[in-house]
């Protein structure tokens, strides 16, 4: 099988995989790495968002062999220790999430809408958030994590 | 998903030779259509060929007086790029309501056009500025690119390596988003270029197409009074669970006025 090596949360890794091996599939049962969901495994909910080179991405629609030599991000990867990255402690204080499901998706999504629109307002949140999908339909208190999160994280 | 044997090209050159050596190779480009096609088995090639390590098939120039996208280029750095932004505002866009963030943040110009799904939007800038699809063969003219649904001029192992846009004097683009996928219902790109007026439409038909009936109206300006009343015909338009050929049909028309700001 070939094999394939990645930078995973700042650690190097590597594994051997199919060529049809997904990177959700890497990281979850390769790795270990659960935090990453997968939810509708057809490219519309964003639960499996992860962050590829800097940008969010959804792992259920990339080839682990297509991001050999990448640097990429999970959910897993946020915290520093017992401290949390703004946007987790912002979703934990706004109650941001009700089943939890979509929430690993959503939190590394928002940190791509902050890091790309240094002036956010509520609708480009909701709009920004369009790929991601949370059946509870819990958004408000999302939109209002995000918005708090991105006045956390200019300081 | 079936299994395949990948390749990862390290060149245009390796690409084309590693695709012309197996039995029924495809391209893979930033995968925003094709994983999940290969996921449905809609599709199940013995090779697939990555395209990703091709560095050059990656950037935004101008050249003369047009503005060339590299194949790679994703749909994020199109709608980012000032350059694109100061000179075809229309395109960037366009490129800006495709899919959301991370399918823009991966899918690229090359691939869209490659698949030319009937409800892709890059289609209706491609017909309506009059590009130039650059291949490791040859250059092909927007009017000749697109020949039916999922159906493009590319010959088997041909590769998009660049598409060069006419920067245009005036030009628009407004569609109407499906809710759940946000592919176009109906998209209209309306230009007015140097060799005239164009508009092109995506969604509507089997394959993006000209409204030349509203070439014609608008060749004494970008007036959307200009298009008031005039009919499009319903026949062949697709018709689905989303919008029947008629409704399709009466978009074509309002999507065109409110590209040039109707």
């Amino acid at each position: 099988m070939p094999s394939v090596s990645m930078t995973v949360n700042d650690k190097q890794v590597s594994g051997e995989v199919e060529g049809r091996t997904l990177l959700v599939q890497f990281l979850r049962e390769h790795l270990g790495l659960t935090g990453t969901h997968v939810g509708c495994d057809t490219s519309q909910c964003g639960a499996c968002t992860v962050h590829v080179n800097g940008r969010a991405m959804k792992s259920c629609s990339l080839l682990a062999l297509h991001l050999d030599g990448a640097d990429v991000q999970t959910i897993e990867g946020l915290a520093d220790g017992d401290t949390l990255h703004p946007m987790q402690e912002a979703f934990r204080e706004h109650h941001a999430l009700q089943c939890g499901f979509c929430t690993p998706g959503m939190v590394m999504s928002a940190i791509g809408i902050v890091n790309d629109n240094p002036d956010l307002d509520e609708k480009t949140i909701r709009h920004q958030l369009e790929g991601n999908i949370c059946r509870c339909t819990g958004y408000h208190n999302i939109v209002e994590a995000i918005g708090a999160a991105a006045e956390d994280m200019k300081g | 998903m079936y299994d395949f044997n990948y390749q990862r090209a390290s060149s245009i050159e390796d690409a084309a030779s590693k695709h012309a050596a197996a039995d029924d190779a495809r391209y893979l480009a930033g995968g925003m259509t094709m994983v999940p096609v290969l996921k449905q088995r809609l599709d199940q090639p013995s090779d697939v060929v990555d395209l990703g390590s091709l560095g050059d098939l990656t950037g935004i120039s101008e050249d003369g007086g047009a503005i060339v996208i590299g194949a790679m280029t994703t749909h994020h750095d199109v709608a980012t790029s000032d350059l694109v932004k100061s000179k075809i505002p229309a395109l960037a866009d366009l490129a800006g309501t495709i899919g959301d963030p991370m399918v823009r943040n991966r899918g690229t110009i090359g691939g869209s056009l490659a698949n030319n799904d009937p409800a892709a939007s890059y289609p209706a800038a491609v017909l309506g500025l009059g590009a130039t699809i650059r291949t490791n063969k040859r250059s092909i003219e927007a009017d000749d690119f697109f020949t039916g649904m999922f159906d493009t001029a590319l010959e088997e192992g041909e590769l998009i390596t660049a598409v060069s846009f006419p920067v245009p004097e005036q030009a628009g683009y407004k569609h109407f988003p499906n809710p759940a996928s946000r592919f176009p219902i109906v998209g209209a790109f309306v230009a007015k270029t140097g060799g005239g007026v164009r508009v092109g439409i995506t969604g509507a038909s089997p394959c993006a197409y000209r409204q030349s009936s509203f070439e014609d109206a608008l060749s004494g300006g970008l007036d959307p009074e200009s298009l008031k009343g005039i009919e499009v015909s319903s026949d062949g338009m697709n018709s689905d669970i989303h919008a029947s050929a008629e409704y399709r049909a009466h978009l074509v028309n309002v999507m065109a006025r409110r590209a040039i700001g109707g």
